[in-house]
């Protein structure tokens, strides 16, 4: 057992360890904590590159980490794949821009900012290595608890209401939880995710019916996290009223209920009589949920709600294609997923910059003014145009952007995303066939909800950049502008190198997609030999 | 036995259901407070219901007749984690009201 296998447990303990620490460091040394934070947060994504690249290589094997040194279906084991070794590596590189950001002005807006981060860092990372059910509720409970401390940082009347139905939602969410592990411990006997996957398929046809409906509990609670119609109502409010920091890293949030149903669905309804379980749901779902966002986007008036409604098309766009089973969308919808978890971290905190430079009342107006005529219109334009000031420049620039990347135009990541996934489906892709009546739907729900993410962008750019009513020139500082500007920056960079990223991402949906691999690495792991035994082997020896 | 513990999980599930859905956040947070005493009983259950038998294998103890010890596991930490967020949400549910000096979880002032 050398130093390296025991990487798969860092992204958990280093933030549990700072984040602990960080709780007996006084609120005033906001350096000192500050560069604790951010140390391990930099350690966290170090460890989380090394791991995607001990998993990129095509015979990389899916590391088993027993925890409690007890063998698998009996202890509780992390297992590293290229899945989960990608979202831990996503989730790292979205969290240090975002603690960055935040160092400028936020962490002091309230108590434990950095430790709550860090437990939602845990969180979030164990979610994604845990191969055992009811130690991912474990994680979940983890992350909410954090999340909520979180969505109330800075507090506040709105961010009160707001968390108070996040709270009381993702409660009844965590029971539904518990409800579905139970049932499926109850029939299947296990709750080691590839002792399940093994077990599913040969499970009795009386029980097969209890273990679905246990499936079913627990994919709502899923569902609920993920944002898909009609359990999405608390997440616009709860995004839009978060601090900007917050429902920046929140972004990953959603994608963890996404990335479970994708990890259980293939492992667990590969095969056997229960195979394809749910996916009608997912489908037909997601559809629901990309139009609900894509009307949502229209209608909203600030910034922040066109984001979280924004949040809400991702979630749906991805449901849809796990949904549709289709090894060519999926791996394209991976690299949506990466896309777009990055393009609304920036967008979040973009929204907070920009909207320094308006007053209250303009975004409520905005809409209206379109469909009421501007009151202002009448007045006559002075001849010469205004020297447009730098600050102004570039965040009109990043927000540009990041409209691209939202609406999926060309050339940005956004685009690529969506085209893999089009084209996949359309026929294009590894089917060959025809394409069917909810890949049609699909292709035309994300092509509609681009164009509307499109006009409500270009009408609140118009609004903030154009047409500012007061112009007023925002105090932006370069500590904030800039983790906006890298994260933008690995957009850029994931379009060029679309090639390679791609080559990633359909290894993972094969390796993921192979739950054999999966099951026999979890079954073959052997314990640790005591330290004792070693030695009283090495003495013998000599 | 089995009886007695489906109707006590059913009434309580369907108590707390209820009163999740009423306007007062006090009547949430009681009716979450249900129903996950109801999900906990639930839990406990899945395992097959047993009276007087050990969780612990050893001598003269069959493992038929043994009890499922991984749901009492697993209802140990569902109990703590559900009054942990319990907590919470009560600290929550009182900021709610200082602010905005009503109970109605949307914190209008008429309450119904």
């Amino acid at each position: 057992m050398n130093w390296s296998s025991h990487l798969v447990i860092t992204p958990i303990l280093l933030p549990l360890i700072s984040g602990a620490a960080l709780m007996f460091i006084a609120d005033r040394q906001r350096v000192l904590k500050a560069m604790v934070s951010l140390f391990a947060t930099l350690g966290l994504a170090m460890v989380a590159l090394l791991l995607v690249a001990d998993q990129a290589s095509d015979d990389a094997v899916n590391r088993v980490y027993m925890l409690g040194n007890w063998l698998a279906p009996f202890g509780i084991v992390l297992v590293l794949d290229k899945l989960s070794a990608l979202m831990v590596a996503l989730t790292a590189v979205l969290a240090v821009p975002v603690l960055v950001f935040s160092l400028a002005r936020w962490h002091s807006a309230g108590s434990h900012f950095h430790s709550l981060f860090q437990f939602l860092l845990v969180g979030v990372n164990g979610a994604f290595l845990t191969g055992d059910l009811f130690n991912l509720f474990v994680f979940f409970e983890v992350m909410l608890a954090a999340s909520y401390g979180l969505l109330l940082h800075g507090s506040g009347a709105l961010r009160v209401k707001a968390g108070l139905h996040y709270i009381a939602v993702n409660l009844a969410a965590a029971l539904l939880f518990l409800i579905g592990v139970s049932l499926i411990y109850g029939t299947a006997g296990t709750l080691n995710m590839a002792d399940l996957a093994a077990r599913i398929p040969t499970i009795e046809p009386d029980r097969r019916m209890l273990m679905e409906a246990g499936a079913g509990v627990l994919g709502v609670a899923f569902l609920i996290k993920a944002g898909m119609w009609p359990l999405c109502f608390w997440l616009p409010t709860a995004y839009s009223v978060a601090a900007a920091p917050v429902a920046a890293i929140f972004a990953i949030m959603s994608k963890v209920g996404i990335y479970i149903i994708l990890r259980l669905s293939v492992l667990m309804f590969a095969e056997g009589p229960s195979a394809e379980f749910g996916t009608d749901v997912l489908v037909y779902g997601g559809l629901a949920t990309v139009a609900f966002g894509t009307i949502g986007v229209l209608a909203s008036q600030a910034l922040g709600r066109i984001g979280a409604y924004c949040v809400l098309v991702s979630s749906g766009t991805l449901l849809t294609t796990i949904g549709l089973q289709d090894a060519a969308a999926s791996s394209g919808a991976l690299y949506y997923l990466v896309s777009s978890t990055l393009t609304l971290g920036a967008f979040f905190m973009l929204v907070e910059l920009v909207e320094r430079c308006q007053d209250a009342g303009a975004n409520v107006l905005a809409v209206t003014m379109d469909a009421y005529g501007d009151a202002d219109d009448d007045i006559v334009e002075e001849a010469e145009g205004v020297t447009m000031p730098s600050t102004l420049a570039i965040l009109g620039m990043c927000f540009a952007a990041s409209a691209i990347l939202l609406s999926g135009l060309p050339p940005l990541s956004g685009f690529v995303a969506k085209f893999a996934i089009l084209s996949a489906i359309m026929g294009t892709g590894s089917i060959g066939v025809p394409p069917t009546g909810s890949a049609l739907w699909l292709a035309a729900l994300v092509i509609l909800a681009g164009l509307a993410t499109l006009i409500a962008l270009t009408r609140a750019g118009i609004r903030t950049f154009w047409s500012s009513i007061e112009g007023k020139v925002p105090r932006v500082l370069v500590m904030e502008i800039v983790p906006v500007m890298i994260l933008l920056a690995v957009m850029a960079g994931l379009t060029i190198k679309a090639g390679p990223a791609f080559a990633y991402m359909e290894a993972t949906i094969r390796d993921v997609g192979n739950s054999k691999a999966y099951i026999e690495a979890v079954g073959k792991a052997l314990t640790v030999p005591s330290w004792r035994d070693t030695k009283a082997k090495e003495q013998g020896g000599s | 036995m089995e009886l007695v513990l489906s109707i006590a999980i059913g009434v309580m599930t369907a108590c707390g259901v209820w009163l999740i859905l009423r306007p007062r956040t006090y009547q949430v947070i009681i009716g979450l407070s249900l129903l996950s005493y109801a999900v906990n009983l639930f839990i406990f259950g899945v395992g097959g219901v047993k009276s007087d038998e050990p969780p612990l294998l050893g001598e003269g103890v069959s493992v038929a007749s043994l009890t499922d010890p991984v749901p009492q596991a697993l209802v140990l930490t569902a109990i703590v984690i559900g009054f942990a967020t319990t907590a919470l949400f009560l600290v929550v549910l009182l900021a709610s009201r200082g602010l905005t000096g009503s109970d109605h979880v949307d914190g209008r002032s008429d309450p119904r």
